[in-house]
């Protein structure tokens, strides 16, 4: 297993909770996602473990975690939503282009499988058998998408115009009649399922928002955490499970004879503790956290961010803590993520980010920021209120409060800049902020 | 600007405008009949004895973790509960006794700004029927028109310009940030002579957080208005006030100016607090003081001085000898027995060779012998020894 890469793209429903974010995040690296409420952090973490709720649906990109796809929209939803936006063309080759090899992957995987099943001697081919099963169900739950990528590419070999795009549209209209969102969603998923169930809570595991409600009350906490062992771990003995317990609990710092204690009987530390034991039980690769610190007193969000840090270093694990207090993440992440309105503002190298910030939004954040180091600044608050998703302002989704803003931030929306390597943003004058040039409007 | 000017560390040198004086509220524990019969009464001791001056013009900052007694403090500052015990004097009356036309009457001097103000208003009151509400309660106002004027100047000082296009809105039409400002519009119809504002944008979001922040240091600084500030944050607590208390256990450990408390706490509590509060900066890495164990129950609350089972510095007479808040440099007050003598320092002046023994968690000062490696642990030199090697970088002690 190589680099863990998260790469995604997505759009849900008609609320753009999460519209065109993409990142990748390395093995042992811990990223910090900042941004208000309502800004599309919490989407994205539930997209990438799929527990989107049913209303919520990917329409564009891909999620992959370790190589292996584990989200990604269907064809006819990507090309529909694709065909709603000027650079239409480029996008609609840019996605057939990427399943076709998506599709080709999972053909060549089968091919391979079954020419390893041909040369096995014959008492050998049981296990082999077995394990081509998934793979041909994998490629058979595409053969539509593909038959569906094939049309689109007859039709498609036009230079663009209105006509070709009207031709597309019909195809794609003709595939989604009849076809509710759920549906096609399920259809997707039976090839998706098997990856996901597989990596969920025993690679990719989260930390829920308010671990005050994330525990059963009437089961012992303990025995919840043994239950999510046994469930990943068939094989695994009752005794077992009991002994990871009480190695996890000391590993986050509760007392062991805590173990058999109910949640009421936790202190908010020690309940938001045990969550963190919870979600290290399978030994994940990629820990997301949800706001682990909100509901907790300083003292106590102190030590919790003093574990995570230590855990993280200990265990080599990734991490992606989603929060809006910008301290926090200065004091656990590498990499930082700022969120805005659906779209990733700002992303890159932490050092760099907080040093010279290349966004406007990351520019008000911070001096929206009281601090106890230092002098006592005068605060500069961003003016008017987040957007309204379901209906975001044109161009630049921060233009309204930008005080930057100019002409073209009304109209076009921003490019993602590249300022220095690895440092990322989401603005027309990404440079200018840089370097400092930029004059307020 | 004025909130520029009210940045200056002045000291408000106005008359005392409230005065309290070991101010005691129980909240009595309901045990059943049998337990009534069998075992003593027992007390959540939520404030148990604080005394504080607030002067003209001052926001007074309280700060503190939850269950610290601080909102049942500004909630017995305008009179929402009745205290057990002790005094209260606004303007030379002693508020704490004050019943029937009396307390009606100071009710209307003093005004609080909630938390959420998701809850804090009537969904189906239009923003003119919440802002015009303390009016009628009050009788101020005779005609309309009249009460129409002062909800509009009102909400106009609570920056939501122009008033008329806000007035017949319901709360669901507004943002959180206008929806405070709709609260602290309601808090100021009534020109109060105090406003207690209990955790006024922990709610918000950030960026809407620091122009709520800045209207109230607005306000204060156009209608003197006295405030009393309480939050959890620290950070937050330093950019809105004059002086802070820090409270602990329903007493005020230290109480001073809020430049004072940050860079020269004297209160071992404060010490532990200040370095466990985020920095927004990621370069900047200091030693942390842990503190040991979790908040002690309100209703045993520990002997002597309520901290001390989880102080560094704690000695003999701290369980036993209950210490008073005294002044130990001008204007600095400190609720220890040691207070002055015991160094405390500042987050910026902690080593990062300082710290929690990893073993036996006790601290670790920088002239005893122990052993660090590049792990962010620190152990004393013979727990080292038990030890061997580092557990996180397995290098050998």
């Amino acid at each position: 297993m190589k680099d863990l890469r998260v790469y995604f793209r997505i759009m849900k429903g008609t609320v753009k909770a999460v519209d065109g974010v993409s990142f990748q995040l390395k093995r042992g690296e811990t990223m910090g996602l900042v941004g208000e409420s309502g800004c599309g952090k919490t989407t994205t973490a539930y997209a990438i473990t799929r527990l989107l709720p049913n209303n919520g649906e990917i329409v564009g990109g891909e999620i992959r975690f370790n190589n292996a796809l584990v989200g990604r929209a269907h064809v006819a939803t990507e090309v529909n939503e694709a065909l709603k936006r000027t650079t239409w063309f480029e996008e609609v080759q840019a996605i057939l282009g990427s399943q076709e090899a998506e599709i080709a992957e999972r053909q060549k995987a089968l091919m391979e499988a079954e020419a390893r099943v041909a040369a096995a001697p014959e008492e050998a081919r049981g296990p082999l058998i077995a394990a081509v099963d998934p793979i041909r169900a994998q490629v058979a739950a595409r053969l539509h998408e593909a038959e569906l990528i094939q049309t689109l590419r007859a039709v498609g070999a036009a230079p663009p115009s209105d006509e070709l795009k009207a031709a597309l549209q019909a195809v794609v209209d003709d595939d989604l009649k009849g076809f509710t969102a759920a549906r096609r969603r399920r259809r997707m998923d039976r090839e998706i399922e098997t990856e996901i169930n597989t990596i969920r809570w025993s690679q990719v595991s989260m930390i829920f928002q308010s671990a005050m409600n994330a525990f059963n009350p009437v089961y012992r906490v303990g025995d919840q955490i043994a239950e999510a062992l046994l469930t990943h771990f068939p094989d695994m003995t009752k005794e077992q499970a009991r002994d990871r317990v009480l190695q996890l609990f000391s590993r986050v710092g509760i007392d062991q004879s805590r173990v058999d204690g109910y949640p009421h009987e936790f202190s908010g530390g020690m309940r938001q503790r045990s969550m963190i034991a919870m979600a290290l039980a399978c030994n994940p690769q990629l820990l997301i956290a949800d706001e682990p610190t909100t509901a907790l007193d300083v003292i106590m969000q102190d030590r919790i961010l003093a574990e995570i840090r230590d855990l993280q270093r200990e265990l080599n694990i990734s991490m992606i803590i989603i929060t809006h207090d910008i301290s926090v993440v200065a004091e656990v992440a590498e990499k930082i993520g700022i969120m805005y309105g659906g779209k990733l503002f700002e992303y890159g190298n932490i050092m760099e980010v907080f040093d010279r910030p290349a966004n406007p939004y990351t520019l008000g954040l911070m001096s929206a920021f009281p601090s106890i180091k230092g002098n006592r600044k005068r605060l500069r608050a961003i003016p008017g209120s987040p957007p309204d998703l379901s209906d975001p302002p044109p161009g630049c989704r921060f233009h309204p409060r930008c005080r930057f803003a100019q002409e073209i931030c009304r109209e076009k929306d921003p490019p993602m800049v590249e300022v220095a390597s690895g440092h990322w943003s989401l603005c027309h004058f990404a440079k200018e902020i840089y370097e400092g040039t930029l004059r307020e409007s | 600007m004025a909130v520029a000017e009210s940045l200056a560390p002045e000291q408000a040198k106005g008359d005392v405008v409230y005065s309290v004086e070991n101010l005691v509220k129980l909240f009595p524990i309901k045990a059943g009949f049998l337990g009534s019969l069998f075992s003593p009464e027992q007390y959540v001791h939520a404030v148990d004895g604080v005394s504080f001056d607030i002067r003209e013009g001052e926001i007074l900052g309280v700060v503190g973790e939850s269950g610290c007694g601080k909102t049942t403090t500004g909630r017995l500052l305008v009179r929402l509960e009745t205290p057990t015990s002790g005094h209260m004097f606004f303007r030379g009356v002693d508020i704490a006794t004050l019943r029937g036309n009396e307390l009606r009457e100071f009710r209307r001097k003093v005004q609080m700004i909630f938390q959420d103000p998701y809850e804090s208003l009537n969904p189906r009151f239009t923003v003119f029927a919440t802002v015009s509400e303390p009016l009628l309660v009050h009788g101020v106002g005779e005609t309309y028109d009249e009460r129409e004027e002062m909800v509009s100047r009102a909400l106009e000082s609570a920056e939501l310009k122009p008033a008329e296009e806000y007035m017949y809105r319901f709360p669901h039409e507004l943002s959180g940030g206008q929806r405070q400002r709709v609260a602290i519009a309601r808090a100021l119809v009534l020109r109060p002579e105090f406003v207690v504002a209990d955790e006024p944008v922990s709610m918000l979001d950030v960026s809407i957080r620091a122009g709520i922040m800045n209207l109230m240091l607005n306000l204060r600084q156009e209608y003197e208005i006295p405030f009393m500030f309480i939050s959890h944050d620290v950070s937050v607590t330093r950019y809105m006030s004059h002086r802070i208390a820090v409270m602990y256990l329903g007493v005020i450990v230290e109480l001073a100016s809020a430049e004072e408390v940050i860079k020269n706490p004297m209160h071992p509590y404060t010490e532990a607090l200040l370095s466990a509060v985020p920095v927004p900066d990621p370069k900047a890495k200091h030693g942390r003081v842990e503190i040991k164990g979790e908040l002690p129950s309100p209703i045993n609350v520990p002997s002597g001085c309520t901290f001390h089972p989880r102080c560094l510095y704690r000695r003999d007479i701290c369980k036993e000898v209950k210490p008073v808040l005294r002044e130990i440099v001008p204007g600095h007050w400190v609720h220890c027995h040691f207070a002055g003598e015991i160094k405390t320092r500042k987050p910026d002046d902690i080593p990062i060779e300082e710290g929690t023994c990893d073993v036996c968690h006790e601290y670790v000062t920088a002239a005893m012998p122990s052993r660090v490696c590049n792990c962010p642990r620190i152990y004393h030199a013979e727990h080292a020894a038990q030890l061997g090697s580092c557990p996180i970088c397995k290098k050998r002690f």
